[in-house]
């Protein structure tokens, strides 16, 4: 097929790109102590926060913009962006959230509704900077979880925030760590007590609404001594000609023999095919395997966004702790990821496993950068690091830079990489055997990706697959 | 009664001109086979029946009972029953064997309206075959292809045809590289779908695999066009006297 109608028949293809018809009160674009002083108030918060978020804001004065990472975009302007914008109307309560609101989630598959609560997952959807609806608290509230939103978790637990915030992601951890912790407007905190297993999935859906908004969500997971959760994130944005900016941060802590499983489902607006209106997507993830036997497993499907800058990490503390990090990250159009994980080993016999899959379609450039740190006390540490790159067509790149830095010289780190390419005849052959080319396509994508989707909750793994499918629908020739 | 009816077919790969005025029918119920030298154009004949991206038509049609079928999708004309066993078969990494048999299987199915199997029933079959075929089960746990030895993907070729049971059935040197069991394994194969409807073209150099499938039609192409047509005795006078006497003329 010629390349101009590969290119027709994918364009406009972004499902979710509908903007949501509700009145908005939005701050005029800028950034100064005034404008953060405002969101603070907005926000009801305590005195120590509002200070946080300046001590922040002075940080970040200071930083710099890194421009490290293998991806390339203009420059953004900072004062150009409104931080903060929310539903006029504030919901009250459950019933109170604006219909159209809801309607919107209901188009993006999100189950807000009674019925498709049945389904067992507790959901708190974000729209722009506010956190319009969290199903399920109060039963949660029943076993000690809290799930709320952390504006909420700022004025109702001060004593877990103060303890557990900025404590796995520094205030200045980087620009744009130090950027959220600023003007973070949202997001979501969990904490489940001692020795309990949380019976249902968690979950948050982020929004970006408003135009010129930019959306900096910051998440607080803690998982107490003997406890597990599984969390997950799912993201969508409508389609803008601006490029949007979201820098999140989350924080995950797992106490001693704690469980901690994150996944992300990645789904923002990728820009049309020259990448225009796509969000940038900054993000800061760590976890911190902080007692004895303790796991946090990071689990992603990156699809959307035109640029992504993130590198869920896992801090192993605790001896024998394990750090899992599964990813699958799919560029086309012009949208450019730059992806990986750290996994710095500090304790005793701690064992980390990566996944990484890289999809690569149309122009799109894909690249991985993992580092494996073992401190020196790291005795019996262990790395397994795999690391897979699928080209679609000959215009797009995949790129890994992996790094090792072995201070323990006792460490048992192993490291594979392949590159395959889809080929025309790999589909011609699959086609000559009845099989149409869209499913041949997935068939060889959903081979490359089954080893990540096996760790994704079962119902993910479906919107997983089909998202893909999604994604990479006419980008074959 | 002709199966396929190919007429006055000019095929090129680039710029290159490869069938050059090719005719070419072929009996329902019968084997036809094609011989001739490298280059001639036999692989490229296969390929513009089955609709390969490769292959620019100029000119001529391509009747596969009773409809054109030049301008239809590659899957299309698999689902209507035609199946290329490949000279050199693609490696498919990630997928695996079984996974892709049964997808292509339901996928004819589907379209011929039938229920589709499920993994169980699917495998029972396709264990079966394999074991006919003297395949090792654990080739259909692989990825599709990988690493499998040339008899070995010859194996699976023969053994993707018995599963599908297209009308079609076209077999691009599907002896070569073969020890003498798997011939005999693969002739056997190919022996069972006889069934006096369907229709054989079998491409070969050699006459070992013809003491096996019994020829009905011989062929000679050359240099872009079939200059020879004859019983199955021709084989023997090609055997000792070559190409250099045919075409040319
Ligand atoms: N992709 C291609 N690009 C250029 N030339 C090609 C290509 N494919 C085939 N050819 C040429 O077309 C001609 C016919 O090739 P084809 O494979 O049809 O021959 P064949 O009769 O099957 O030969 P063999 O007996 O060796 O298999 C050859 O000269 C070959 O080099
Ligand atoms: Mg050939």
């Amino acid at each position: 097929m010629a390349q101009e109608e590969i290119d027709k028949a994918i364009a406009g293809d972004y499902k979710l790109g509908f903007e949501i018809d509700i009145e908005q009160d939005t701050v005029p674009p800028g950034l100064n102590e005034d404008v953060i002083r405002f969101i603070s108030k907005k926000k009801d918060e305590p005195d120590w926060m509002t200070e946080l978020r300046l001590k922040a804001y002075r940080k970040w004065l200071e930083m710099e913009e890194p421009h490290w990472a293998n991806v390339e975009y203009e420059p953004i302007d900072y004062q150009a962006i409104s931080y903060f914008s929310a539903p006029k109307q504030k919901p009250k309560s459950l019933d109170e959230v604006d219909p159209k609101i809801l309607e919107a989630y209901e188009k993006l598959g999100i189950p807000l509704e009674e019925q498709k609560q049945l389904q067992g997952i507790a959901v708190d959807a974000v729209v722009d900077s506010v956190s319009v609806k969290t199903t399920y608290a109060d039963e949660l509230k029943k076993l000690g979880i809290i799930f709320c939103s952390i504006s909420e978790a700022i004025r109702d637990y001060p004593e877990l925030i103060k303890k557990y915030m900025f404590s796995v992601v520094p205030m200045n951890d980087n620009f744009y760590a130090a950027l959220n912790s600023t003007v973070f407007t949202d997001g979501t905190f969990v904490y489940i007590p001692k020795g309990v297993r949380c019976p249902m999935e968690l979950s948050t859906y982020f929004r970006i609404n408003a135009l010129n908004t930019g959306q900096f969500e910051r998440t607080l997971i803690v998982a107490d001594e003997g406890s597990y959760v599984s969390y997950n994130e799912g993201c969508s944005a409508p389609m803008r000609d601006d490029s949007q900016l979201h820098a999140a941060v989350v924080e995950l802590v797992a106490l001693k023999d704690a469980e901690i499983k994150y996944s992300t489902i990645q789904n923002w607006y990728p820009g049309d095919k020259d990448g225009k209106g796509g969000i940038y997507n900054f993000v800061t993830k760590r976890g911190l395997c902080l007692g004895e036997n303790s796991k946090i497993s990071w689990t992603q499907v990156e699809t959307g966004s035109v640029i992504t800058w993130k590198y869920p990490s896992c801090i192993l503390k605790g001896d024998g702790s394990v750090g899992e990090f599964y990813s699958v990250a799919v560029t086309t159009l012009a949208q450019q990821a730059d992806t990986g994980t750290k996994m710095i080993h500090l304790g005793k016999n701690t064992s980390s496993t990566i996944i990484s899959k890289g999809i690569s379609a149309m122009k799109g450039q894909n690249s991985y950068r993992g580092l494996v740190k073992i401190g020196k006390d790291a005795f019996g540490a262990r790395n397994f690091s795999e690391c897979d790159s699928l080209l679609i067509g000959s215009r797009c790149g995949a790129h890994t830079f992996p790094y090792l830095e072995d201070k323990s010289s006792h460490a048992k780190v192993e490291h594979e990489a392949t590159t395959t390419k889809i080929s025309e005849e790999q589909l011609f052959y699959l086609r000559q055997r009845g099989i149409d080319e869209e499913n041949a396509v997935s068939m060889i994508v959903h081979g490359f990706c089954k080893d990540v989707f096996a760790h994704l909750p079962m119902e993910y793994a479906v919107e997983a697959r089909s998202l893909l499918e999604l994604t990479l629908e006419g980008s074959v020739g | 009664m002709n199966m396929v009816e190919i007429k006055d077919l000019y095929a090129n790969i680039g710029d290159k001109k490869i069938l050059k005025g090719l005719n070419l029918e072929l009996q329902e119920g019968k084997v036809h086979v094609i011989m001739g030298p490298n280059g001639a154009g036999k692989s490229t004949l296969s390929k513009a029946i089955v609709g390969h991206y490769d292959i620019e038509i100029e000119n001529g049609s391509i009747v596969y009972k009773g409809e054109d079928i030049t301008e239809l999708e590659p899957e299309e004309r698999a689902l209507k029953g035609i199946f290329l066993s490949f000279q050199n078969p693609v490696e498919v990494p990630g997928v695996s064997n079984a996974y892709f048999l049964r997808t292509a299987v339901n996928a004819k199915r589907k379209y011929e309206g039938k229920e589709e199997l499920n993994a169980a029933e699917f495998l029972r079959k396709a264990k079966e075959t394999a074991n006919f075929l003297g395949m090792k089960p654990e080739l259909l746990n692989r990825s599709l292809n990988e690493g499998f030895s040339g008899g070995e993907k010859k194996r699976n070729e023969t053994l993707q045809m018995l599963l599908l049971e297209p009308d079609f059935i076209i077999l691009d040197e599907i002896d070569s590289g073969l020890d003498i069991d798997a011939l005999r394994a693969v002739s056997e194969g190919i022996n069972k779908l006889k069934d006096g409807k369907r229709t054989f073209l079998v491409i070969t150099h050699y006459s070992r695999i013809l003491d096996y499938i019994k020829p009905d039609v011989v062929h000679v192409l050359k240099d872009g066009k079939i200059v020879k047509t004859a019983g199955s005795e021709l084989v023997e006078v090609l055997e000792k006297e070559g190409y250099a006497a045919l075409g040319e003329s």
